[in-house]
């Protein structure tokens, strides 16, 4: 009989600890050995000594914290390429969450353990799409576990924003997008769809398109906004933080139509009290019924939820004879 | 119905007015018959058929549901239309109803057939549009644009005079074929003939000093400017209305004033509340407002008239191109001849010249009169707002100085700046204690150095409200102040705005309450 997962990966302050490879998965503080999902900055914290991640995930913290934050020594490891560290073997595959986003499976005496990181399950031009691995234990987030958060199909969600540019032609539309991610995956999918003009993006934003494109994920003209003449972002695009687009940094653009990229534009009343007047409803996380569908094709008989409204997702997981648990681990935002 | 949908939700965002109507405009130029009519119909409130009661539809959602889900869901949401289009199964099928549908079909319906008819059209209708649907069949729909809005579009749309159409409005049924059809240039205006429409109403726009020295006084006829609220009354042989200026028709809410109506015209005059001839405070006439159905001992305790001051119809004939004086005494004539209940005639105040026509205004401190209205002799009665036939002469503010106590963002142009402040006074125990709250009345520069002012002295948030260190002194002015439950103070003041900043002044020396309620006037 293996040992049960439980005896040998811990939730700790720190950040999930998986004992027999002495590493932490998206540790939330700094640690000697940390083994990265993704770029985002409540997961890919500064400072470890040893950090595993995919090259991408490597190159986006770098940019994001500086080289010599981002781990002072730094490891790349491919998507399928199986690496053995201590007694556990590790394979990063497919999140579909942001460029370089991975699932963690961890092989350990016969029993596989899936840690998801964050995931979706949606088309994004600019990352893998998500595998699913079968698997005995899944570890996974739950940003979106209510059963009113359904994502509408990407192209029907900037189809509004296109038909909105093309009615108001003299105003600026400004897009709240997560700066890592978000924003790459609206320019690729704007470019896809046949999009071409010049697209402008805060300062924040700027280094992270160039790391894109560095990365290979091309995204066309991009400009930044922050020094654009006013006259120029008539009937432009500017993609922009979300704290931005509202604020001081908005005034200099031409009578804004505000739009956030979010899933949580889902409920009216997050975008009516945020003084959105176009909600996209994009998300980069799982809606409900894609965690309820990723979990069915892990074919998991144990279910962690590492973040998230958890609450419900447990209900329906006992409900199917699922063994689930709710690691309430603080320090993951959800923010997106 | 997702076309209609997508704009309902567009027009409840969107902050600015332009937009609003640009909106509407598209939606009303883009849409076919007769779903474009049956939109207008439902944002000008003009829709009847058998609704359902939300708690109806929340039995629909949590026979689909699992309990707790949808009780953690609702907790979340806190709408609970909008929880039930979120979480009904599934995400809609490829062929959702028309509009005109839905609403043929609910005319068509029995009150107990909606439920069986509203699952149908849930499981076929993706989440957003399923939130205007049940808003709709529950009758919560709450559009964010005026009916005034929309016809700003349609007149827009039809490159017509707004007053056109709400000449017209009245006279018009849903799904509004006709309007459309003329509006397109396809077919004949729309005539209302005799029925019992509203009329665009003549406007005044407000004196300045230098439009005074140049007044021929000998010209001009003066009247009270009764604080009350505009009305027109509107009675023909098809029908009795009463109407705001605006418009809206308020029949429903002051039936002692149709009953009264037993005549062939069109008057124009203020709705006010009298006790014994004497004109009670505004407050008292709001109690009225915005009531659908009215108590008789409520009519009795705020009893209304009005006060009658032109007239547009004397039976069928039109009387608009009469020249003032004219048509005041085919007014006279008919008052004498009618002597409708609850209603007198407002009175022709003589002057001479300049000084005692100021001096009057100076004079009159009774809260029912707001100052003096001028109007031409020899002026016809025209729609809108024409600058020089009539004048307004408000009183001079009142005016305190006041400490500001909290601020709050603005919308559209004004959302990233600071810019509805709440201010108060000092109370008999040394508190400041709210009394109001203005938007205007400051300069561009001004707002910057507000905005600056209070991002740099908060002092606690309270969602997209700050408070403020009690230190900076407003100059408010306001036309009256009045009880109210409104404010902690117990006073209200009626519109408020920012005369100047006080930089200069300490806040310890801002005015008293007591100062205020001594202004109060009843």
């Amino acid at each position: 009989m293996p040992p049960h997962p439980g005896s040998w990966l811990c939730p700790t302050p720190q950040g999930l600890y998986c004992r027999p490879g002495d590493f932490y998965i998206d540790p939330l503080r700094t640690v000697a050995r940390a083994v990265i999902t993704h770029g985002h900055s409540d997961h890919a914290r500064p400072g470890h000594d040893h950090v595993l991640a995919t090259a991408a995930t490597l190159a986006l913290m770098r940019t994001r914290m500086g080289a010599e934050r981002a781990g002072a020594r730094q490891q790349a490891l491919g998507y399928h390429e199986p690496l053995t560290i201590g007694a556990v073997r590790v394979t990063l595959v497919p999140a579909g969450h942001v460029l370089g986003a991975a699932q963690v499976v961890l092989d350990y005496q016969g029993v596989r353990v899936v840690v998801s990181g964050d995931y979706k399950r949606q088309p994004d031009p600019t990352a893998a799409p998500f595998e699913p691995v079968r698997c005995d234990l899944f570890v996974t987030e739950a940003t979106f576990g209510l059963p009113v958060f359904r994502h509408p199909p990407v192209e029907a969600e900037l189809n509004r924003l296109l038909g909105s540019m093309a009615l108001f032609p003299e105003r600026t539309h400004v897009v709240g997008a997560y700066g890592l991610g978000k924003c790459q995956r609206l320019i690729a999918t704007l470019r896809h769809g046949g999009y071409d003009q010049p697209i402008y993006v805060h300062g924040a934003h700027l280094a992270v398109c160039e790391a894109y494109e560095a990365l290979g994920v091309a995204l066309g003209v991009i400009r930044p906004a922050t020094v654009a003449a006013k006259a120029d972002l008539r009937g432009a695009l500017v993609l922009a933080p979300p704290a931005a687009i509202a604020d001081r940094w908005a005034r200099r653009l031409e009578d804004p139509v505000v739009c956030m990229a979010s899933g949580w534009m889902r409920v009216r009343q997050r975008a009516k009290a945020g003084g959105i007047e176009l909600p996209l409803i994009i998300s980069d996380h799982a809606d409900w019924d894609d965690l309820l569908r990723t979990i069915e094709e892990t074919q998991a008989p144990e279910v962690w939820v590492t973040h998230g409204a958890e609450e419900a997702l447990i209900h329906v997981l006992t409900n199917r004879q699922i063994r689930a648990r709710a690691l309430s681990l603080v320090g993951y935002e959800d923010e997106e | 119905m997702k076309a209609f949908a997508d704009l309902l939700e567009r027009l409840l965002l969107a902050p600015a007015r332009n937009t609003k109507i640009a909106l509407l405009r598209a939606y009303f130029t883009g849409r076919p018959d007769p779903e474009r009519g049956y939109a207008l119909a439902a944002i000008a409130g003009a829709l009847s058929f058998s609704g359902a009661k939300p708690a109806a539809l929340r039995a629909l959602a949590q026979a689909r549901t699992d309990p707790l889900l949808f009780e953690l869901s609702y907790d979340f949401v806190g709408d609970l239309a909008e929880t039930i289009a979120l979480i009904w199964p599934g995400t809609g099928t490829a062929h959702p109803p028309e509009l005109p549908t839905v609403i043929h079909s609910l005319r068509g319906a029995a009150k107990d057939e909606v439920p069986a008819l509203m699952s149908g059209w849930l499981d076929a209708c993706d989440p957003s549009t399923r939130i205007a649907l049940i808003k709709l069949i529950t009758g919560g729909l709450r559009v964010g644009a005026s009916l005034r809005l929309a016809q700003l579009a349609l007149a827009e749309m039809g490159g017509v005079e707004v007053q056109e159409i709400e000449e017209l409005w009245h006279g018009l049924e849903p799904p509004y074929g006709e309007l459309f059809s003329w509006l397109e240039g396809k077919g004949e205006k729309p005539n209302p003939k005799e029925r019992p429409v509203f009329r665009p109403v003549m406007l005044a726009h407000p004196v300045e000093e230098e439009d005074l020295q140049r007044l021929d006084f000998a010209a001009h006829r003066a009247e009270w400017k009764w604080d009350g609220i505009r009305v027109q009354l509107v009675a023909t042989p098809y029908g009795k209305r009463l109407y705001t200026r605006t418009a809206d028709d308020i029949s429903g809410a002051f039936p002692e004033i149709l009953e009264s109506m037993n005549f062939h015209a069109v008057l124009d005059g203020e709705l006010l509340v009298m006790r014994d001839g004497a004109v009670a405070p505004f407050s008292d006439l709001q109690q009225r407002l915005g009531r659908k159905n009215v108590s008789t001992s409520f009519r009795e305790k705020f009893p209304t008239a009005v006060r009658l001051y032109d007239i547009l119809f004397d039976g069928p004939e039109d009387l608009r191109p009469l020249v003032f004086d004219d048509r005041r005494a085919r007014l006279e004539a008919w008052f004498t001849r009618e002597r409708p209940e609850r209603m007198d005639l407002s009175p022709l105040i003589p002057f001479t010249d300049l000084p005692e026509l100021a001096a009057l205004r100076a004079g009159a401190r009774e809260a029912a009169i707001e100052g003096l209205m001028l109007k031409r002799g020899d002026s016809p009665y025209l729609a809108g707002r024409p600058k020089g036939p009539w004048w307004k002469w408000k009183r001079a503010p009142l005016s305190l100085d006041a400490v500001l106590m909290y601020a709050q963002r603005g919308h559209g142009k004004r959302s990233s700046y600071y810019s509805d402040y709440t201010f108060g006074v000092w109370n008999e125990i040394g508190e400041l204690v709210p009394v109001g709250k203005a938007y205007s009345g400051y300069s561009d520069a001004e707002l910057i150095f507000l905005d600056r002012w209070i991002r740099n002295h908060t002092t606690a948030r309270f969602g997209p409200v700050r408070e403020v260190e009690k230190r900076l002194v407003f100059e408010v002015g306001f036309d009256a102040a009045q009880l109210s439950n409104r404010h902690k103070s117990g006073v209200a003041l009626r519109f408020p705005r920012i005369l100047r900043l006080r930089t200069d002044k300490p806040a310890a020396e801002a005015d008293r309450l007591e100062t205020v309620l001594g202004l109060i006037v009843s």
